[in-house]
């Protein structure tokens, strides 16, 4: 290769001279004939491809070119006549022109053939090597030293060999027939000994590129290999790389192997710590995520600062995700592993965590990779990692019904339940079995469904959660209420929400939907709601346990805090149920507001209104009552207890909750109780609100109708001592909130900066590109640009043609008239010497 | 048996159809047979209600022939005594005697107006206004000049009082009397035969029952005049051609007729409920087509005394006639004030007043005294209102201290003493008194605690320097606390929704949780 170059370079093209003089000539043009485009400034990096013109060549060219063209076609405009090139292949454009010109030549060759003597052998038909006649050739006209490049003659390619002998197939007679046609011969060589240089560093480039590959698969194997190795450092690795091969069927020495390697022997184990260092570290996340609530009770929507994932309480902080975890997924399907999973893991749960469970479920949620911890547990290592986790998942709940669930309850149910595709099923499964069955029923549900064992199980435990929420509104109206089931499902929804918060947030929301849309199906109607039913204000508290209810603005909290302050201004209080209800709602909304503080005027109005249904009717507080209350009316003194010996005999107590769902009617006396324990309730809770509401500039604002009625219940007496006594602190408490009046201030705001005249600079970074627009701008301004030029070089092309045609019609015209002028003159002529020669004549007459 | 009773039924149904139609062709056809006249009378009077409407086709066919006849007495109806006894010829007893047949039907049938099925009340209204187009083209009495405008108006009379029933809910039917309301002498007549008969029932009973008041009003309503003066031409009463003399032909006439029925209607005690739906439609459908409206001051002013949703309601009226006719209100803005309670975040008419407060609170020459004092009122009544409202009460009260500059010192005093309690005083009904521009807005303060996030948002706008643009409360007025709702669902959290890292032992929480203080599960 590195000869053949300069030896290529060497040989004179034979069309050179040619070439030379094209480009002489322009390259030293007429001064006179130049145009020279100034450049204004010189600008590092842009091409001037315009500096120079060549105006009169331009013209010469454009004015050649429509002679060629549209002076043709001008000429021709009434011919209709066509010029049809018989040649072979002329208007096939799928033939290459080399194809075409071997055809042709094949044509002419036979043509050629048909031999007008058949006896004259002495055809001339000449003997060619590679095109070039033989008989040139041994002229020595042009010397090829190849003596020198003998060895090298077989590296050559057949194709660098046919450039280097000029040959291309075709017949030396007929390449000195096409030379004056193809000028570019010699160049068009050059090219092709480019493309062959070309074309072979291709190939070595290619040839690198395999071998590195092959060289990355190696490394690439060798570190897989080396991770086993790691693992079994004390087993041979021809065995190992044996078996990885072709293990059809495990044999036992495979299983043995596999288990050893999975065992975490080899791994450093994370040190067991302290008790101190534990909960040290608990503290710091229980911090963390206390630091993460209040960024989002003050609304600040700082993403930068957020971490992208919630951690929940119970996230091991060890990077798990559910979807990935195929390798412990291999490990039960091996041989030996693959027995029924639910089974192995309900007895491996009930083997390995019963003595330390809470100890390990608190390693557990403390600090990452501490399934390290349980090397030393030997009985566990073939253990699968789930029920564990699941463990840490639910630390109070676990030990709770495991030491509640009767061994009985255990035994006669089935282990494996499937997980219940609608709600109906569920219900089937859960209904007629006593509480401890139906958690248990449930939580094996769960087990049997965990989302680390099939594909299909995330979807099912997500529905799971929706049909646990329907059970539990189901048992929450129906009569008497199961409230002690729930109690105790609230752990497992709880669970389920830490496990998929997506899916659980949406059913959540749908529920309440659902119950804010009866709600307001009913103010639409009947222009006023009731109180709905137990499920819903249960759904409301599950929300509270579920979510934190602190922050700004909550997917799930947010509305159902609407649909609070819907309960306790919409539904008007009618019955005693309705009292136990409101006051559970307060409950619920205090809570909800119980670390944040925030202010909440619908429980200081329907405490008001409680505090007022207790009092005799008077006239004087009327004005301040609000919404779901009237000041007179039916239903304007249901608290009012005046039976003097249910008041002595009142104890103050809990109110139960179910006491909110059915019909009832209970006794007198115990009516009564119910009144001075709802009004007790009622106390407390504005005790609470004094607590937490007394930093608000205007407490006082707010709590002054209040004060006014709980004086007056103070005059009134009537009151059982205990209630005395709860409502003097109360009010003494909302009096003793002292505060000062600060004056409000606005935030200073910027001031507007003057308007500044300095030049605004753009850093360019690309030169010849408009700056300071996207790609898709840019690109639109580009297209839009060159169509621009494009319609205007049209217009002066078609102007020009038009001119360019309009000269040629009034040369025609300018030609025609000369003709006729000259023609006339001729006539004139040729009539003047008749003329004159009839004038000649008739004197000659005359002097005759 | 019973299929024997339908057929026997069904067969006297057919009868007297025949027997009717029998009756009224022999009338027709000769005066000899006039007595079968009788015959038809007597089925109207019938308690079957079939055999009435019958009775009634009858008649419409028998009395409207006999009229386009002209078959019947023109002019002043002798009585049928003095015209029987008498010695006139054959012909004028003839047309008297069925005149007075005529009448007596007219009046069986203006008594069908409260017959209890509405069939029969249908088809009477529709053949009485039948005879009073008839009438009208033919009319019973002597034209006294030339072009003299004649309308059936004590037959009309019939049909309105018949519409006016003290006893019956005519709605269905005034429904369908509405249409002919669309004629432009039918509703003149009506305004004039409507204040005829309220004074009518009026005069005999002193307290009208309900069912009357909502009768009339409902006609009343029904009745609207159009607000351009054009040519008032479609007439129900065909005439050949209509004089520009006739008063029924000018809109003035029409909104003179208009006032005096609202008038004689609104100057008795009308029932609660009436009141409010009076002052519902005044501002739209009766204040415009008054030919003088300055005389409703009196029943806005006393209305707006009722308190309550009334004056809420009167407030609307009694602004336009401030606004539109120089109506001098000293009181109105203290009586606004006196308006703002609790209630009005909770009431129906919540949009509505905020609307018209809006509207009243726009002028920028209010005092700045009394703009202070509705905002300092509006803040401290926010304190008790649910999320909806308040969303719409802050915007409402920033744009009052935007109005405003010089109440901006309610929420941006720089060298203001600190106070030991709140200079505004909330019991003083005079917004002079009430030294609001010394206080601050700390409601809002408070507010900006409050536990929904965008009321705390709209709240904390007063932190900053308001901005110069007014905000529209004009959206905002009708929001429903579900619209809220579904835009609190509707809203997109951050991606992984925040769990609560406190694990759940029970429904009411761990032990030192309020529900778990308050509540027991058994």
């Amino acid at each position: 290769m590195g000869k053949a170059r300069p030896r290529a370079a060497r040989r004179p093209a034979p069309r050179a001279p040619a070439g030379a003089r094209g480009s002489a000539a322009r390259a030293n043009p007429n001064p006179f004939e130049v145009k020279v485009n100034r450049q204004k400034f010189q600008i590092l990096g842009r091409k001037a491809r315009h500096d120079v013109g060549l105006p009169g060549v331009a013209r010469a060219r454009a004015i050649r070119k429509r002679t060629q063209t549209l002076l043709k076609e001008y000429k021709d405009r009434d011919k209709s006549n066509v010029f049809t090139d018989k040649r072979f292949g002329e208007y096939n454009s799928n033939i290459s022109p080399e194809e075409k010109m071997m055809k042709r030549f094949a044509l002419e060759q036979q043509r050629h053939h048909e031999k007008k003597s058949i006896y004259n052998l002495n055809e001339d038909e000449e003997l060619t090597h590679y095109g070039q006649s033989l008989a040139d050739i041994e002229k020595h006209n042009d010397i090829v030293d190849s003596d020198s490049d003998a060895e090298e003659q077989g590296t050559l390619s057949a194709e660098l060999t046919a450039a280097h002998f000029g040959g291309r197939g075709l017949l030396h007679k007929k390449t000195s027939q096409q030379e004056g046609e193809e000028g570019g011969k010699p160049k068009s060589r050059k090219e092709l000994i480019e493309e062959l240089i070309a074309k072979s560093k291709q190939e070595k480039r290619e040839r690198q590129a395999q071998r590195e590959d092959a060289l990355e698969l190696t490394e690439k194997l060798d570190q897989d290999w080396k991770e086993i190795q790691t693992l079994l450092s004390h087993k041979t690795p021809k065995s190992e790389k044996r078996e990885k091969k072709e293990n059809p069927k495990p044999d036992a020495y495979d299983k043995m192997v596999r288990e050893l390697g999975f065992e975490m022997k080899a791994r450093p184990s994370n040190r067991r710590k302290p008790e101190e260092e534990l909960a040290k570290e608990e503290q710091g996340r229980l911090r963390k995520l206390e630091a993460e609530r209040l960024q989002r009770m003050l609304g600040k929507e700082d993403e930068s600062v957020k971490k992208p994932k919630h951690m929940s309480a119970d996230d091991l902080n060890d990077g798990f995700v559910l979807d990935k975890d195929d390798r412990r997924l291999l490990s039960y399907k091996d041989g030996k592993m693959n027995v029924e999973e639910g089974v192995h893991k309900e007895l491996s749960r009930e083997t390995g965590s019963h003595g330390n469970n809470e100890e390990e479920s608190e390693e557990e949620s403390g600090h990452p990779d501490s399934h390290s911890d349980l090397g030393p547990s030997a009985e566990s290592g073939e253990e699968d990692e789930q029920p564990q986790r699941e463990q840490g998942q639910t630390p109070g709940k676990r030990l709770r019904s495991d030491q509640h669930t009767p061994e009985a309850a255990r035994a006669e149910l089935p282990y494996i339940f499937a997980a219940p595709e609608s709600y109906e099923e569920l219900r089937s499964v859960l209904s007629g079995r006593s509480m401890e069955e139906q958690l248990l029923v449930v939580e094996r549900i769960q087990k049997c469904n965990h989302p680390s064992l099939a594909v299909g199980n995330k979807e099912k435990l997500e529905k799971l959660f929706g049909f646990l929420l329907e059970y539990v509104g189901d048992l929450a109206t129906s009569d008497p209420p199961d409230l002690k089931v729930i109690d105790k499902l609230v752990v497992q929804l709880y669970n389920l929400c830490q496990m998929f918060p997506e899916s659980a947030s949406s059913s959540m929301q749908f529920v309440l939907r659902d119950a804010m849309h009866e709600m307001e199906e009913m103010i639409e109607t009947k222009g006023r709601a009731a109180f709905p039913g137990l499920d819903v204000l249960i759904y409301l508290k599950i929300v509270g346990l579920l979510f934190p209810t602190s922050d700004f603005r909550h997917p799930v909290v947010t509305p159902a805090l609407m649909c609070l302050s819907q309960l306790l201004t919409k539904c008007p209080v009618l019955s005693l149920q309705d009292v136990v209800k409101g006051l559970f709602v307060c409950c619920l909304f205090l809570e909800c507001v119980a670390l944040s503080h925030r202010f909440i005027p619908e429980v200081i109005n329907f405490l008001l209104g409680i505090l007022y249904i207790a009092t005799p009717n008077k006239q004087s507080q009327g004005s301040t009552l609000v919404h779901p209350f009237r000041a007179l009316g039916k239903n304007s003194e249901l608290l009012l207890v005046s039976d003097a010996e249910d008041v002595a005999t009142w104890q103050r107590g809990s109110l139960p909750l179910h006491w909110a769902s059915g019909p009832r009617a209970p006794t007198a006396a115990e009516a009564n109780h119910t009144r001075l324990s709802c009004l007790a309730v009622c106390l407390a809770l504005l005790r609470h609100c004094t607590v937490i509401y007394g930093t608000l500039p205007s407490f006082h604002a707010v709590t002054r109708p209040l004060q006014a009625l709980l004086t007056q219940h103070l005059t009134d007496r009537s009151h059982p001592h205990e209630l005395q006594e709860l409502f003097q602190s109360t009010l003494a408490e909302m009096e003793n909130q002292k505060q000062l009046y600060r004056p409000l201030l606005c935030e200073k705001s910027k001031p507007v900066p003057l308007k500044l005249f300095t030049p605004r600079l753009v850093k360019v970074l690309e030169f010849g590109r408009k700056q300071g627009s996207s790609k898709e701008e840019q690109e639109r301004k580009r297209l839009i640009h060159k169509h621009k030029r494009e319609f205007k070089g049209a217009v002066r092309e078609i102007r020009k043609d038009n001119q360019f045609l309009a000269r040629m019609q009034l040369s025609e015209i300018m030609e025609r008239d000369a003709e006729r002028k000259r023609r006339v003159k001729q006539l004139f002529n040729s009539l003047a010497t008749q003329e004159g020669e009839w004038k000649a004549l008739k004197r000659k007459k005359f002097k005759k | 048996m019973e299929a024997e009773a339908g057929g026997t039924e069904r067969g006297r149904a057919r009868d007297p159809r025949r027997a009717l139609g029998r009756l009224v062709q022999a009338v027709l056809c000769s005066r000899g047979e006039a007595n079968a006249v009788f015959d038809v009378l007597a089925a109207l009077q019938s308690e079957d209600q079939e055999e009435i409407q019958e009775a009634v086709r009858a008649c419409s066919r028998l009395f409207g022939a006999l009229l386009e006849r002209g078959e019947l007495f023109v002019g002043q109806l002798p009585s049928e005594d003095m015209v029987m006894a008498g010695s006139q010829g054959a012909m004028r007893k003839y047309k008297v005697w069925m005149r007075h047949r005529y009448c007596s039907c007219c009046n069986r049938l203006g008594e069908l107006l409260v017959h209890p099925t509405f069939q029969v009340k249908e088809l009477a209204l529709g053949t009485l206004m039948k005879f009073v187009q008839l009438e009208g083209a033919h009319p019973l009495e002597q034209p006294k000049w030339e072009g003299h405008y004649l309308f059936p108006r004590t037959l009309f009379r019939v049909v309105v009082g018949g519409l006016l029933s003290p006893t019956d809910d005519q709605s269905l039917l005034l429904s369908q009397f509405r249409e002919y309301l669309e004629f432009d002498d039918v509703r003149y007549h009506t305004m004039q035969a409507a204040s005829d008969a309220v004074a009518q029932v009026t005069n005999q009973q002193p307290e009208p029952p309900l069912t009357f008041w909502n009768n009339a009003f409902t006609l009343l309503c029904a009745v609207s005049l159009p607000l351009q003066e054009q040519d008032l031409s479609t007439f129900y009463v065909k005439h050949v051609e209509l004089l520009d003399k006739w008063k029924v032909t000018h809109l003035r006439e029409h909104r003179k007729v208009f006032q005096t029925m609202w008038l004689s209607f609104l100057k008795h005690k009308l029932p609660l409920s009436l009141y409010k739906k009076v002052l519902l439609v005044m501002h739209d459908s009766i204040l415009p087509h008054l030919a003088q409206p300055t005389l409703m001051i009196d029943f806005l002013t006393s209305a707006c005394d009722v308190g309550g949703a009334i004056s809420l309601l009167a407030l609307n009226g009694l602004f336009i006639l401030i606004h539109k006719h120089n109506l001098e209100h000293p009181d109105f803005y203290r009586k606004l004030y006196g308006l703002l309670d609790p209630s009005i975040f909770h009431v129906k008419y919540r949009a509505r007043f905020f609307h018209l407060a809006d509207l009243f609170l726009s002028s920028s020459h209010l005092p700045a005294y009394l703009v202070a004092a509705f905002a300092k009122r509006l803040s401290r009544l926010a304190l008790t209102a649910p999320p909806e409202a308040l969303l719409m009460v802050l915007p409402f009260i920033c744009n009052l201290l935007r109005r405003h500059p010089a109440c901006r010192v309610l929420v941006h005093r720089p060298q203001g003493p600190e106070l030991d309690s709140d200079p505004y005083d909330p019991e003083e009904e005079d917004p002079a008194q009430s030294r609001a521009l010394e206080s601050c807005l700390w409601e809002l303060q408070t507010l900006q605690r409050h536990y929904h996030p965008e009321v705390s948002k709209a709240a904390s706008v007063i932190n900053q320097a308001l901005s110069v643009p007014e905000v529209s409360i004009a959206p905002l007025l009708e929001l429903t606390a579900y619209e809220v709702f579904e835009q609190d669902l509707k809203k997109k959290g951050p991606e992984p929704v925040p769990l609560e890292f406190i694990p759940a032992q029970g429904l009411l929480g761990r032990r030192d949780d309020l529900c778990a203080q308050f509540f027991t599960l058994s």
